[in-house]
């Protein structure tokens, strides 16, 4: 099963990505956990620096940005 | 979309195209607004309503178009740019080249105060010097896009310059007068603390055609979000226009009145509007005779000093430094209110 984690310290768009996540897990019928990461000691263990932003398996898959579905599939599957 | 076999192509042949519809609207409005005013609708010229009338049916056409084209043109720059790059490009630097660097880079780095505290932490972490952190998280706010191109349509490039200038001067010697204080004690201790691991994403290579699709995606975003605010400001700005007597704002407002400025300082801080807003206000007051400097003044506090982003920053940073951050950029805003004031007072512009 796949570890999704939305880090973001709970701005519009970081919901935005979590709904967009989501979304991308149902219509690629994958068997995922998506969780949102919120703590801000945690987020910056990731090395990121400009919220929202996915990480697949521990990996962190984009920044600061929601991808469009496409790419969010190709990332996630 | 469908797009022939060379997409970047098509693109260019696209946008191409509507600039060239755009240059065309864009140089036949005054006319067209006037031909609606006084022949459509039989308004009598010099009336009151005709006034508004025209105003509202000029400016609000033409300020979309340039936030329009604006937006796009710097979707494409920020394309450029990540706050990866930037801290990267920062690191190191010393005084006055790194708060300068810092300045100009908050300009075009695309930045959203919601994740101010990974990005202070961040950049301290790797090494950019605190004061050239601040220089960034101050220009970052106040020198604002919307506002650039706003000021740009609705009074002339003199005073978009003036505002950008000025916006990058405060940025600057702020964050150089906060890195002279050595605050660094004022920053929560864990910040220094933590543990980060360095490699973070590589940035995707992007192709023009990423670019251009951003610089559209920020059209869509930015200009779906504004305009309302933008109508709204037109409509006051015409109803002033065609109603309220000059003289009245410059008897409270005026250049002579020296409290003003602190004044709208004091007011702007804990108001909090995104730049769209708050150029409706702006285009208000100085039609009914504020002084510039006071307007300019009471701009830069409501976007560039905002209650919310100190809630987000105390999180990293002691309420001394707050404070500090707070007085410093609070003392550049009431300098440029002045100046301008004083400068205006000659007649110069």
């Amino acid at each position: 099963m796949k570890k999704l984690q939305i880090l973001g310290t709970g701005c519009p768009k970081c919901k935005k990505l979590f709904e967009a996540t989501q979304q991308a897990v149902k219509e690629l019928g994958i068997e995922a956990e998506v969780t949102k990461v919120e703590d801000i000691n945690e987020i910056m263990k990731f090395g990121v620096i400009s919220t929202p932003a996915l990480s697949v398996d521990g990996t962190v898959k984009v920044v600061g940005r929601i991808p469009k579905s496409d790419e969010l599939k190709t990332m996630i599957s | 979309m469908t797009f022939s076999k060379n997409p970047l192509a098509s693109r260019l042949t696209l946008i191409s195209g509507l600039l060239v519809v755009w240059v065309l609207v864009y140089s036949v409005l005054k006319r067209a607004s006037e031909y609606l005013t006084y022949s459509t609708f039989h308004l009598t010229p010099g009336s009151h309503i005709s006034d508004a009338v025209a105003f509202f049916l000029y400016e609000t056409p033409k300020v979309l178009m340039l936030l329009t084209l604006i937006v796009f043109g710097i979707g494409i720059l920020r394309s450029f740019f990540t706050p990866e790059k930037t801290r990267a490009i920062l690191a190191g630097k010393k005084t006055f080249v790194g708060n300068l660097l810092a300045a100009l880079l908050g300009v075009v780095t695309p930045f959203c105060s919601c994740s101010a505290v990974p990005l202070f932490i961040g950049f301290v972490q790797a090494g950019v010097p605190l004061g050239v952190t601040f220089s960034f998280l101050i220009s970052a706010p106040m020198v604002n896009e919307i506002a650039l191109v706003l000021l740009f349509g609705l009074f002339g490039w003199k005073v978009a310059a003036l505002y950008l200038s000025t916006g990058l001067s405060i940025a600057l010697v702020a964050g150089i007068v906060i890195g002279k204080l050595r605050m660094e004690k004022h920053v929560e201790g864990w910040v220094y603390e933590m543990r980060m691991n360095g490699g973070a994403v590589a940035s995707p290579k992007l192709t023009w055609v990423d670019r251009i699709n951003s610089g559209w995606q920020a059209v869509k975003d930015i200009v779906a979000k504004v305009w309302p605010y933008i109508v709204a400001g037109i409509l006051v700005g015409a109803a002033i226009h065609g109603w309220v007597p000059t003289g009245l704002m410059a008897r409270i407002m005026g250049a002579h009145t020296w409290w003003s400025v602190p004044l709208a300082v004091l007011i702007g801080i804990p108001m909090y509007s995104n730049a769209a807003g708050i150029i409706p206000i702006v285009e208000a007051l100085l039609a009914k005779g504020a002084a510039l400097g006071t307007v300019l003044a009471f701009m830069m506090s409501v976007i560039g000093l905002s209650l919310p982003e100190m809630v987000i920053l105390r999180k990293v940073l002691k309420p001394t430094l707050i404070a500090t951050f707070i007085a410093v950029v609070g003392t550049g805003i009431l300098l440029v209110g002045f100046l301008f004031n004083f400068v205006l007072s000659f007649n110069i512009l």
